[in-house]
């Protein structure tokens, strides 16, 4: 028995089209959950993530989307509610920023524990206290630990894209995931988009249809107390999933790419990094900037080059260190900052070196944190800094 | 005043089974199985960290022949009502949700969630099993905890008074508010039945289900007790309509509160003086509640 809702209302045809659209980034975020027709979405408004659900709503009440949607009391509600759903036995979707994310938290660890494949959009935005609106990756990257795939873009046509592969990854290894771009850089951008046809993405994502579900055919519970052993075979089992997503998201980016003419280099992207003596390396909208730099060095003869990590979550070890592999140098720009420990991704991708025969020499800069512009002058500026110094262990602020 | 018969008969379905790990004698699973067993097998529950959710595991058993997710705490009115819009997707918008849940699960730290499902109307059944503190941690106050009362965080005895919790839920305008417990099981039944029934909109039953070990009370006296707080006119059993339409099922039947408060250890502290106050309060809640039940009445009557 299919779980879901076959009955549709009409929509014109044309709407059901690719259709290339003027977009913000958030928008496009909208357009893509559409076409992956979730069956409840739960919202909450935080800045600057609310374009991305205020769209969802018209589009709602356009006959467009077909959806429950729950105007949920706080995030934590929403959260709540979408991993019941997703157990019942339907697609979700919500989408949240900064403090929601942060409100969230308690919950976020229960979604993956339910093993349930909610997809969220998250808006990078900072962390109070002091208040701020600014893109910075904190909040996501504080919830690497809560057992969601997380994947940065760049762009609203990425995040339009990269939804639709979320649900695919998702659904094969029952785990949620956070699509993530920054605020306003990203989020408020217009840009020309492409909105796949509604049957080139109905041909590329199967409906959700899980074996296990609240369903009282079924008699089938979930949560309650276990002991120490099935804890430990339930995280075991967890991390066995979540050591697929890096080549379910290759196949998903590469599948996609052959659908719909787009694709983004799956768990990461390489840019001009042949024979390069040094790499940019870092995630989101500053890999947009990058190349950028990296045009305007090699058009001076030097030998730059970007790799633009799209999967953080699980962190593609492998990938990476193919990557960067022959590369003497890396240097790290990131919008982000752990007190203690400095960049995310400068300690992320350290780690991951470990064990290479011959590994770069990794440089840390904390070059865009709470926002500040990092033009791609400044960034030409970054790496010729790194190329006279040693690197040093710690993320440094430039 | 409608009287509540004594010799009950309730037709039970065989859904909350025996063998499960409650305190011997426990009012919350006495509740839990008139609840359970009158929703009936089409029934998906949620319950919220509490002694509930012991009584309903542990994994891979099961107290309850029916679904039962377990969320967080504070989640349980929004956890039910994700199930509900699922459900209504999957064209099953016929099973009912059940949300099982304790005092401090509803009064204090879900009440926002709780709140927030009864401004949308969710369509979800909504018990809270009030046993007056937070016992599956040892017995704590929480916002149930009356007046006086001695509990693990107030050695001194409580110096605030119990949340209203039937008028605040009644005032959100939700179909079916109503208070009831387990030492009138009928009286409990039946106002399962009649929420059950209702299908739409959030209704919410508050079961006062005394706790043996938390209160001090026998084994054998759960249930007593259950009916001294009803006839002592500390649990007034009661029902509102769409916050509006009262019904007093029943309430003070001339008991003295002391009847009821000497029978727990978490009273045993009070003086005489005490006691007076706790019967003043008491009065006087039962005055207010009657005049609010004919003034309301009044006025929705001259609004019509
Ligand atoms: C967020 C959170 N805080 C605290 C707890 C610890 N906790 C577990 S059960 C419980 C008591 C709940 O009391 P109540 O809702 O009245 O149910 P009872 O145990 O009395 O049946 C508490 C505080 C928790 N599980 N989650
Ligand atoms: S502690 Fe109280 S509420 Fe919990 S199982 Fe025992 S008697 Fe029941
Ligand atoms: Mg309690």
């Amino acid at each position: 028995m299919s779980a879901v809702k076959t009955e549709r209302p009409t929509v014109d045809p044309e709407l059901l089209a690719e259709r290339r659209m003027l977009l913000k980034g958030n928008h496009a975020v909208s357009y893509g959950v559409m076409r992956c027709r979730p069956e409840v979405i739960a919202m909450y408004p935080i800045t600057p993530q609310t374009p991305i659900v205020e769209k969802i709503a018209d589009l709602q009440l356009s006959g467009e989307l077909d959806a429950e949607i729950m105007t949920a009391e706080s995030e934590h509600s929403a959260m709540s509610a979408c991993i019941t759903a997703s157990l019942t036995g339907v697609r979700v979707f919500t989408a949240t920023a900064s403090q929601g994310l942060f409100l969230m938290h308690e919950m976020l660890h229960y979604a993956s524990g339910a093993r349930v494949p909610i997809v969220m959009a998250c808006v990078n935005r900072t962390l109070g206290s002091p208040w701020g609106f600014w893109p910075d990756q904190t909040d996501t990257l504080a919830q690497r630990d809560t057992g969601w795939i997380q994947i940065y873009t760049e762009s609203g046509q990425e995040s339009l894209d990269t939804i639709i592969m979320a649900y695919k990854v998702a659904e094969q290894c029952l785990l949620p995931a956070i699509v993530a771009h920054e605020a306003f850089y990203v989020s408020h951008a217009l840009e020309p988009v492409t909105v796949p046809s509604q049957e080139n993405v109905d041909a590329y994502l199967p409906p959700f249809n899980p074996i296990h579900r609240l369903d009282t055919g079924l008699k089938e519970s979930w949560g309650n107390v276990i002991n120490q052993e099935m804890f430990y075979r339930h995280r075991k089992d967890m991390d066995a999933s979540m050591m697929t997503v890096p080549g379910l998201l290759q196949a998903a980016d590469e599948e996609y790419a052959a659908r719909f003419g787009r694709g983004y280099g799956g768990v990461l992207e390489k840019y001009r990094c042949e024979d390069a003596d040094i790499a940019i390396v870092g995630f989101g909208a500053m890999c947009g900037t990058a190349r950028e730099a990296v045009d305007k060095m090699r058009a001076a003869g030097e030998k730059v080059g970007l790799v633009k990590i799209r999967l953080y979550r699980p962190f593609p070890i492998g990938a990476v260190q193919e990557a960067v592999a022959g590369i003497p140098r890396l240097v790290v720009m990131e919008r982000n900052y752990s007190p203690g420990a400095g960049g995310f991704l400068h300690q992320e991708l350290k780690a991951a070196l470990y064990g290479m025969a011959d590994p770069p020499l990794v440089h840390g800069y904390l070059a865009g944190v709470g926002g500040v512009n990092v033009s791609d002058d400044r960034m030409v500026e970054l790496t010729h800094k790194a190329l006279a110094e040693q690197p040093v262990p710690e993320s440094i602020w430039v | 005043m409608a009287e509540t018969k004594k010799n009950y008969q309730i037709p039970e379905e065989d859904i909350f089974l025996s063998g499960h790990a409650a305190c011997p004698g426990c009012g919350e699973a006495l509740a839990v199985r008139y609840v359970v067993n009158t929703m009936g097998e089409d029934t998906i529950a949620v319950v919220p960290p509490s002694c509930i959710a012991i009584i309903s595991g542990p994994q891979p058993y099961s107290s309850m022949k029916i679904p039962v997710y377990q969320t967080t705490l504070e989640a349980s009115a929004a956890s039910a009502a994700g199930i509900k819009r699922a459900l209504i997707r999957q064209g099953k918008g016929d099973t009912n949700v059940l949300a099982l849940a304790g005092d401090g699960g509803t009064y204090d730290i879900g009440f926002q969630a709780l709140s927030g499902a009864a401004e949308r109307n969710e369509d979800i059944v909504y018990v809270c099993l009030d046993n007056e503190g937070y016992m599956n941690t040892g017995a704590q106050k929480s916002g149930a905890s009356p007046h006086l009362v001695y509990t693990a965080f107030t050695p001194g005895g409580k110096p605030t008074t119990k949340k209203n919790i039937p008028e605040i839920m009644a005032s959100h305008g939700i179909p079916y508010v109503a208070t009831a417990t387990t030492g009138f099981p009928d009286d409990l039944a039946r106002k399962v039945a009649k929420a059950r029934d209702m299908k739409g909109g959030l209704r919410f039953i508050v079961v006062l289900t005394p706790c043996l070990a938390g209160w001090g009370v026998k084994d054998n006296e759960g249930v007593k007790v259950s009916r001294l707080a009803v006839d002592t006119g500390l649990w007034p059993l009661y029902e509102v309509e769409n916050g509006v339409k009262y019904t007093i099922n029943r309430g003070p039947q001339g008991i003295p509160v002391s009847e009821y408060l000497k029978t727990q250890g978490r009273y045993k502290h009070l003086t005489p003086e005490m006691i007076e106050q706790i019967q003043r309060e008491t009065d006087e809640a039962w005055e207010l509640l009657q005049a609010r039940a004919s003034c309301v009445a009044e006025v929705a009557g001259a609004a019509r």
